[in-house]
């Protein structure tokens, strides 16, 4: 679960990115942030994962305070996300099957375990075929949902995606869309950002729009619904 | 710490190590030269300072004893000189015949110029042979001896002496100087050899932090690899360094037979503990210390 109370973030250099922005996701929803560039969308997922502090008023997720979470802490809250980004981040030295395994492994997980759940995973985002290739090898899509896949990894609660599409022509687009969709479907909430109006209205779930870093609209429905 | 974890760490450390090939070769070549540079330098003035000792050793004050003196007064000047004067290591009586047998000892060949000299006939006189604590005071030290009621004249060679002691301040203060610069040196580079690993990889330190590895999670594979590196680079720096010693130890032989360099086989064990100790310190701190920029945020 997710709550924004009251949120201020000011950078270092001074932008207010966010003033005052208030917002509950439960557990199981499936959320579109919209808005305008610079509005602050990546400011607030970046306070989702512990990135960064809020200036003011309260972020918990999963039950910790990112406010005042301890350094050691950070880890802990990590494993219960899923972060999805824009430009992958895949590692181009390893395989499509070590880059999943890789999440696993890092937080201590069993190998017998580790042999059974990747398969299982890039099964799930339809790339079982492809474990031995290496992130050059596949289209941009095919390593978007190579990263869904290594999100997924350690079961989170909750799946967090900053523009996964933003590199994606609108076919891809849809397709990992659908995908995020099926996670949520089985039970995983996921907040993700976008650009993108007519995938938003195809969707039609739950959209909290930013604009100026504060909340402008929050309502389930299309894009442009105020 | 379960068996698959250290395990995984030592696997992606050796990977490291590979994968990172240049980066790798670069930081074990700098460690192994550094430590080349600097055993070549410590060693030299090893024997640098064995030779000085030695020399130090032979450079004795000769005192000889008034021509009137009886033997018996001759042995008691020998006390009072060890009562008067307290920079004396060692103090040797020499009867003037063993003298004469020395000095045709040293003659050799030519002993038999010393022909018809017998006992009876004995030119030279009684004596004594002073080794000094403190060399440098060794011009007071002769003016004092030639006070002593009794005592003909004492003489050294100063120029000996005075060499000695200033080539081995010089040996030693350019050999540490040497010595603490290239560490300096050495430490500088190794640390930005294994930045330049750490760099490469920050891409996978941050998918790390991400997913939620711990920072002892992500650091211990850099401390493997740092390890590694450090000990190849002190194993490559060793066996460099015993061979570049053989073939001087060969070379001064040859240019100077009189002169024995310590053989390597006497320094080894030391040379190889410190070789370790200086590859391991400088792998192991190195990468610890470049990787703690990379974790925090
Ligand atoms: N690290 C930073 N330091 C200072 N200012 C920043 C920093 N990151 C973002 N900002 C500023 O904060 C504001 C919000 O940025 P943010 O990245 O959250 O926008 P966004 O909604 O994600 O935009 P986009 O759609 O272009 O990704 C912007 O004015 C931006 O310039
Ligand atoms: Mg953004």
């Amino acid at each position: 679960m997710v709550r924004l109370i009251d949120v201020y973030k000011q950078y270092d250099n001074g932008t207010k990115a966010l003033r005052g922005i208030t917002a509950r996701i439960d557990d199981g929803e499936f959320v579109f942030l919209v808005g305008p560039s610079g509005s602050g969308k990546s400011t607030i997922i970046k306070l989702l994962t512990s990135e960064l502090r809020p200036t003011e008023g309260k972020v918990l997720v999963n039950g910790f305070n990112v406010g005042i979470i301890r350094r050691g802490d950070i880890p802990k809250l990590r494993r219960t996300l899923g972060v999805i980004f824009q430009d992958f981040r895949l590692i181009e030295k390893r395989s499509v099957y070590e880059n999943v395994a890789f999440a696993m492994r890092v937080v201590g997980a069993p190998p017998r375990d580790i042999r059974v759940r990747v398969p299982f995973v890039l099964e799930l985002v339809g790339l079982a075929h492809k474990a031995r290739r290496r992130p050059f090898e596949l289209s941009g899509g095919e390593q978007q949902r190579v990263a869904i896949a290594r999100a997924l990894i350690n079961n989170p609660k909750l799946i967090i995606a900053d523009e996964p599409t933003g590199n994606l022509d609108p076919a891809r687009s849809l397709e990992i869309m659908t995908i995020l969709n099926k996670i949520n479907s089985l039970g995983t909430t996921v907040v993700t950002v976008t650009h993108e109006s007519e995938l938003v209205n195809r969707f039609a779930k739950r959209v909290i729009a930013i604009d100026g870093g504060r909340v402008i609209s929050d309502r389930t429905g299309g894009y442009f619904a105020r | 710490m379960k068996r698959y974890e250290v395990m995984y760490f030592f696997r992606e450390g050796i990977r490291g190590v590979f994968l990172h090939g240049f980066t790798s070769f670069a930081a074990v070549s700098v460690i192994a030269a550094c430590l080349l540079i600097m055993g070549s330098f410590s060693l030299i003035a090893v024997n640098i300072d064995r030779i000085i000792e030695e020399l130090r050793n032979q450079n004795k004050i000769l005192v000889v004893v008034n021509e009137s003196l009886s033997r018996a007064e001759a042995q008691s000047i020998g006390t009072r000189i060890n009562r008067t004067i307290d920079n004396i290591e060692e103090l040797e009586f020499i009867p003037k015949e063993t003298a004469l047998e020395n000095y045709r000892e040293q003659l050799g060949e030519q002993g038999n110029i010393l022909e018809g000299i017998e006992d009876e006939r004995n030119p030279l006189r009684d004596r004594y042979l002073i080794q000094l604590h403190d060399v440098s005071l060794m011009r007071e030290t002769i003016e004092r001896l030639e006070g002593i009621a009794g005592v003909e004249f004492a003489a050294a060679s100063f120029e000996v002496s005075e060499f000695i002691l200033s080539t081995r301040s010089i040996v030693k203060a350019v050999s540490y100087t040497l010595i603490i610069m290239l560490l300096g040196v050495s430490v500088f580079i190794i640390s930005n050899t294994v930045k330049l690993a750490t760099f490469d990889r920050r891409e996978e330190i941050g998918i790390m932090r991400v997913v939620g590895a711990t920072y002892a999670f992500i650091r211990w594979p850099f401390v493997i690899e740092g390890f590694l590196l450090g000990l190849t680079g002190a194993a490559l720096g060793f066996f460099l360094q015993w061979s570049v010693y053989s073939s001087l130890t060969r070379m001064v032989n040859g240019l100077i037979p009189s002169f024995n360099m310590s053989p390597f086989d006497d320094l080894m064990i030391i040379v190889l503990l410190l070789f370790t100790g200086f590859g391991f310190v400088v792998g192991v701190l190195g990468s610890v210390l470049t990787i703690r920029k990379f974790l925090r945020v």
